[in-house]
């Protein structure tokens, strides 16, 4: 495209646009309370009330009337434990793996719910792209594999295997040291709660901007009405694009908790 | 024109760890097509580097924001 031609299609879409476009952003995220002015009323927390019910609704029914030949609600249930039980607790933490599975699967099954809560209809909003939820489940990962850590070795025997990995040459802990440590402390549990927020939140505002780009158009002259569709078409197909990324977070977050607290467990680093 | 050039900056800052995410994983197709079998230790190693390398992105992205 020329120049000229750019500058007079630029001008052909702000015309067109009237007052113009304003895309989403950063702030709408924020949501304001339901109820009056309390902070502890808005929508994501209500999001993830509703995912602890929906998950436990789900479970307690799909174990009642456990069978040896299972029903179809119970085979559902059993296959979603089954899958966190083998393929992320046993595959990765080994013979003591048995004592992590209820955390694993709660973490696995509320941040799954959560982010699904992103495309079902009406919900549209995943809990995680409001920091404070990712942070917080990030701050109980790393508080139990450090404790299991010490309990396992002590205090200052899982110190000491931190910062002094075996098998490194003396000189190499001057770099070594200060790197674990930063890793173990600060690194792990600030990448854990901020790849969870980031997916979450980009996604969001990717599909925001497909369907509020849409419907915009859809306002605009004959010319951008028939673009309008086409945005709308992108919006659904990221959609889905969007439900393979909330799977695939919700998998690697059990997984690196899983890691870590394998490391913890581990008799030599 | 808004905006803010941090953005474009970290979309530089991305390619990095874009390229690096990606030879991660394609070594580790690699491993399991070659050796089916040692999936279960691959796996672990794979996903550490992965962190690893997803963690330079991440800081990206705070930076963005922050600065």
């Amino acid at each position: 495209m020329t120049p000229v031609l750019r500058k007079d299609w630029l001008r052909v879409i702000r015309l067109a646009e009237g007052e113009g476009f304003k895309p989403p952003s950063a702030e709408d995220f924020v949501l304001p309370p339901i109820f009056g002015d309390n902070a502890f009323t808005t929508k994501p927390i209500f999001l993830a009330f509703l995912a602890v019910i929906l998950i436990s609704s789900f479970f307690i029914l799909s174990a009642r009337k456990a069978a040896v030949v299972p029903s179809k609600l119970q085979y559902a249930g059993e296959s979603v434990y089954g899958f966190v039980r083998n393929n992320l607790a046993k595959d990765v933490i080994g013979h003591e793996f048995m004592r992590f599975v209820p955390y694993l699967f709660t973490l696995f099954t509320f941040i799954l719910v959560n982010n699904l809560f992103g495309i079902i209809p009406f919900l549209q909003f995943p809990t995680m792209s409001r920091v404070s939820f990712p942070y917080v489940l990030a701050i109980i990962t790393f508080l139990v594999f450090h404790y299991v850590g010490v309990r396992k070795h002590g205090a200052f025997k899982y110190i000491k295997e931190i910062m002094f990995m075996p098998g490194v040459p003396k000189v190499a802990y001057i770099l070594i040291t200060p790197l674990e440590l930063l890793t173990f402390f600060l690194v792990r549990p600030l990448t854990l709660s901020l790849r969870l927020f980031a997916n979450m939140f980009a996604g969001h505002l990717l599909l925001m901007v497909f369907f509020l780009g849409g419907e915009h158009l859809l306002q605009g002259v004959i010319g951008l009405k028939l673009i309008s569709p086409f945005a709308f078409l992108i919006g659904v197909a990221l959609t889905f694009f969007e439900f393979m990324v909330q799977c695939l977070q919700a998998y690697i977050f059990t997984l690196l908790a899983a890691l870590y607290i394998a490391g913890a467990l581990a008799d030599e680093h | 024109m808004e905006g803010t050039l941090n953005l474009v900056g970290f979309g530089l800052a991305a390619i990095g760890p874009g390229i690096a995410t990606g030879l991660i994983f394609a070594a580790y197709i690699n491993g399991v097509a070659r050796q089916p079998e040692a999936r279960s230790v691959l796996q672990p190693i794979a996903f550490l580097g992965f962190a690893l390398a997803e963690a330079l992105a991440l800081f990206g992205l705070v930076l963005a924001f922050v600065l």
